[in-house]
């Protein structure tokens, strides 16, 4: 039998998930500190909590980087307002959040109850991707613990304020991450993005005012007043302040996620922590931040993990996951691969996503096997340029950037495909073609205007 | 069948909008019907009080609903890169071996649904096979023919235990 989820140890610096193994019972949580920072937070009014947010210059940790305290301090003031925890980690790479809920869930629980306190929300939602089955039965229980020990669903601590919270599970859509889809979705419709304004801190769950982060952003939240504001702030860059959680996979001896401060390299990720790639095998090129940004070549492994490194380099830190990949694989594989999964994805809504994404896996499917050529690899830079920044959500987007930086750095390895008139990687290569070509007729061509 | 009412009025309560209960209410009624036929659209509809035409256009969008039958198991894949990189596609071949069909697809016998499907969220654990909602990480390719043999051997409910 295939063996579970294998946790890596805490590293140095880890100050979210500091220990080995898991801490689901609301006691062991208890034990180590847990659900202290709620009774300081209970201390302090809404607007101290948002002013040692901002200290912190905690920035969300789902893929944007938003100031966390800023984004708290939009939300429209008084009556009927939401928290929604943005729990649908679908981002190719990304297995962070999971690794949180599975290992440490009452931190997640504590952060949601500090967030609630600081709005008066009228309840929480966490919105956790429909396969995270497992994941979503143990925030239930967590949550029900912390409902016997009077955290939820009871005055709390000595105020007149009852919090509430719910686990909403979605049921399979990538674009409901994306924060306007995933309310659409919440509010029981088609998980379609919509356009912005009106914005979720003015309407958002249900119609009302909405506070929408990412897990590991309302994880870090206990950590923040633990230490403080100033304190966490001390750690990492100026611009990238403490530490995240970064999903590692793909060709390397110890994949896992790994606790980083903002201030260490990808070097650091991938050959410190991930004991760098197997046996004989050399480093093609890694993706930083999940499978929408843009690929980093291995001359750039000294890029700092933070947001402004990566942006410098090129890229985006995006979600925090890593892909390394090997001297074997087939860049023209990696990137049809890589589209097929948005066009897979796009909910369908605008033109440039629904026909761009399609084009875009068209056209690397013929390139894949062999029947492109030089015009089309150009034709396709041309689309991914048309598709990038014209759609209503950054979906079309994810699936052009990526591309566009396969074709730029391997533009031969696209060459070679069209002048071979097949794929000249080896059967044992990495990823196999899994559709047989040209199983549906190709697009017909026509001249880019 | 009462209890799935019940149950998709305990979700309602949850929610300041009767909608907002549409995704628990559909996974409610696939747990009973196995798929979401007609007869299970028209149950979601009649607990929600909502037109059966919104509980489809909803239902559709989303890939964890099967909208035509489906296996008393079903196994999905993940082929996405992290897993692909690490060998999934050869897990995918051989389950379709295995199983004398190409994914997506079930089983001559009914028994076994085959999908590919995307990133499940297991990436550095890949390759990652969910198994009757049951993920199960570092799936070889020699893994499939036992799994099919118990898969085979068992009843829907009992994988689920």
């Amino acid at each position: 039998m295939p063996e579970g989820p294998t946790f890596a140890p805490p590293t140095d610096q880890s100050i979210l998930l500091p220990f080995a193994g898991t801490r689901r019972e609301i006691a062991e949580y208890e034990a180590h500190g847990g659900y202290q920072s709620l009774r300081k937070a209970v201390g302090m009014t809404g607007e101290q909590l948002v002013e040692e947010m901002i200290a912190s210059n905690l920035r969300g940790r789902g893929g944007a980087g938003f100031p966390a305290g800023r984004k708290a301090s939009f939300l429209a003031p008084g009556g009927e307002r939401y928290l929604v925890i943005n729990a649908d980690e679908s981002e190719p790479g990304t297995f962070k959040d999971r690794e949180i809920i599975l290992r440490n869930p009452h931190m997640l629980i504590e952060g949601i109850l500090i967030y609630l306190w600081m709005i008066r929300g009228t309840a929480a939602y966490i919105y956790i991707r429909g396969e995270y089955h497992k994941e979503a039965a143990i925030l239930e229980g967590a949550i029900a613990q912390a409902r016997e020990q009077g955290y939820v669903g009871s005055p709390l601590m000595g105020t007149d304020y009852v919090p509430e919270v719910y686990v909403h599970r979605g049921a399979g859509a990538y674009i409901c991450g994306e924060e306007t889809a995933l309310l659409s979705s919440l509010n029981g419709d088609r998980g379609q993005p919509t356009a912005k304004p009106p914005f979720p801190a003015v309407s958002g769950a249900f119609k009302k005012p909405t506070l929408l982060n990412n897990v590991e952003t309302v994880a870090t939240v206990p950590v923040i007043l633990g230490m403080g504001g100033a304190a966490y702030a001390g750690i990492g860059t100026e611009q990238s302040t403490g530490t995240k959680m970064f999903s590692l996979s793909g060709h390397v001896r110890h994949p896992g996620n790994y606790e980083m401060p903002l201030s260490a390299t990808y070097r650091d990720l991938i050959e410190g922590q991930g004991g760098g790639l197997p046996e004989g095998r050399t480093l093609k090129a890694f993706v930083p931040g999940g499978s929408s940004m843009p690929i980093l070549m291995p001359n750039q492994l000294d890029t700092g993990l933070s947001f402004e490194a990566v942006v410098a380099a090129g890229s985006m830190a995006g979600s925090g996951a890593v892909i390394v990949v090997d001297d074997r694989t087939c860049m023209v594989r990696f990137a049809l691969r890589t589209a097929e999964f948005y066009m897979h994805e796009s909910c369908g809504k605008c033109t440039p996503c629904r026909e761009g994404t399609r084009w875009i896996t068209e056209l690397l499917r013929k390139q894949e096997a062999g029947l492109g050529s030089s015009e089309e690899i150009d034709l396709l830079l041309d689309i991914c340029d048309r598709v990038e920044g014209n759609c209503l959500c950054v979906l079309g987007d994810a699936c052009a950037m990526p591309v566009r930086s396969h074709i730029r750095n391997f533009r031969d390895e696209f060459e070679e495909h069209a002048r071979l008139g097949r794929c000249p990687c080896p059967d044992d290569a990495p990823m196999s073609e899994l559709y047989p070509p040209l199983l549906r007729a190709p697009l017909p061509m026509v001249a880019a205007t | 069948m009462a209890d799935l009412y019940d149950q998709i009025q305990a979700e309602i309560a949850k929610y300041p909008d009767r909608r907002g209960a549409i995704l628990p209410a559909l996974r409610h009624a696939q747990e009973h019907y196995g798929w979401l036929s007609p007869e299970a659209i028209e149950a979601v509809a009649e607990a929600l009080d909502l037109s059966p035409a919104r509980c489809v256009a909803v239902a559709s969008f989303y890939d964890m609903f099967f909208l035509q039958p489906v296996g008393e198991h079903v196994v999905e894949v993940c082929t996405n890169l992290s897993c692909a990189l690490v060998g999934s596609d050869q897990v995918l071949r051989r389950f379709e071996d295995e199983l004398g069909v190409r994914a997506p697809g079930t089983s001559e016998d009914g028994r076994i649904t085959l999908r590919r499907v995307e990133c499940l969220g297991g990436c550095g654990w890949g390759p990652v096979v969910s198994v009757d909602e049951e993920y199960q990480e570092h799936f070889k390719p020699e893994d499939v023919a036992p799994l099919c043999e118990r898969l085979r051997a068992s009843r829907p409910t009992e994988s689920h235990a």
